[in-house]
């Protein structure tokens, strides 16, 4: 692996980064406004962000895991053809 | 700077693509067969868009002097009846000598059913049956880890599959290394919205090796871009890698893999 300057890397990364934290932080202001904050996919994404700060590497495959199923088996009927980004708990029958 | 785009989905592309690929460098684009935004009604269906694939998108790509390859199967979107699954599963063998064709894909799972786990395992024994090279679709979002988990444990429950003729595609950080440690290929995709970013592409490659790894753009009719694969060759070179690393992860590669069919030749540089 090269060995750029960090500050280069940081020169280039850190202000489309910053954008993109702010974003976050705006949509989560956002669904509280219009009453949407306890969507399981909100609750999910604030859950995910503490992973930003917990000062432990692979942040990024962390949340991944996070946001994943975490069942095995496949299931017996498809829910629909499109996944919706987080997991949620199938509700008991 | 010369690459192969692995993945496209030309069909749904605009002959300005085609001109702005090869301006980039790309040589030679291979199109899996894929979901057209709506379940086809029929078996029938399918033919034309085989014939799509193997016949006018190579005509229509040769215009712009791009080698078109393709691959060919149902969808695991539309996997889900299995009457019609096997329908198309037949018809295959008719297409496969083709001379683009490399083999079967994109094959895998959606939402990670026992139907499309099946409609996986009869595409399977097809490509080992006409020893065929396989291209694997990882499912979206929330359900990629555990639908990735169970492709691997299927692939690795048929005697037959070799994994390295097989391609699973569209890992992120959370799948990368599964699949690599069980010796078959990764391909990451480049998304503006979903899957990877280039920044994370070039991650992957610095953190889990690039020798068995291909990049796509996977462009589509859907948010996607044709030339993502060249712009990530731009962050590489930003953080200081090398021509030849840049040559090998979007060039070498893919050539390595795909040349593993022997109808996969490109024209001399």
């Amino acid at each position: 692996m090269p060995t750029p300057r960090s500050t280069a890397l940081v020169d280039h990364s850190f202000v489309p980064t910053r954008a993109k934290l702010i974003e976050v932080a705006a949509f989560l202001d956002r669904v509280e406004r219009y009453g949407a904050a306890d969507d399981f996919r909100c609750e999910a994404l604030r859950r995910a962000a503490k992973v930003l700060v917990d000062g432990k590497p692979a942040r990024a495959r962390r949340i991944l895991e996070q946001l994943s199923d975490p069942s095995t088996k496949p299931d017996r009927v498809s829910s629909g053809k499109a996944a919706l980004g987080a997991w949620q708990k199938p509700a008991k029958r | 700077m010369r690459y192969i785009e692995p993945h496209g989905h030309m069909v749904s592309r605009t002959t300005d693509d085609y001109q702005a690929m090869v301006t980039a460098g790309c040589a030679a684009v291979c199109e899996p067969a894929f979901w057209a935004g709506f379940d086809r009604s029929s078996a029938d269906g399918f033919r034309d868009y085989f014939r799509q694939l193997t016949d006018y998108e190579p005509a229509r790509a040769a215009k712009f002097l791009l080698p078109h390859f393709s691959w060919l199967c149902i969808n695991p979107k539309e996997a889900e009846d299995l009457a019609l699954a096997a329908d198309v599963l037949a018809m295959i063998p008719e297409f496969l000598a083709k001379p683009n064709v490399l083999g079967i894909g994109e094959i895998g799972l959606n939402r990670n059913t026992r139907n499309e786990l099946k409609v996986l395992e009869d595409h399977v024994a097809l490509a080992v049956k006409h020893d065929q090279l396989i291209l694997v679709h990882t499912p979206h979002l929330e359900d990629k880890l555990k639908g990735t988990r169970l492709i691997l444990d299927l692939l690795a429950s048929h005697r037959g599959v070799k994994p390295g003729r097989v391609i699973i595609d569209h890992v992120e950080e959370h799948t990368v290394q599964l699949v690599l440690d069980r010796g078959f290929w990764a391909g990451i995709t480049l998304y503006p919205d979903s899957k990877s970013s280039p920044p994370r592409a070039v991650d992957m490659l610095e953190t889990s090796g690039h020798d068995r790894i291909w990049l796509n753009s996977a462009c589509d009719w859907g948010v996607s871009d044709p030339l993502a694969v060249p712009k990530t060759a731009f962050e590489m070179r930003r953080r200081g890698h090398s021509a030849e690393f840049v040559d090998q992860v979007l060039y070498q590669n893919p050539v390595r893999f795909l040349s593993q069919c022997p109808k996969f030749r490109l024209p001399p540089t």
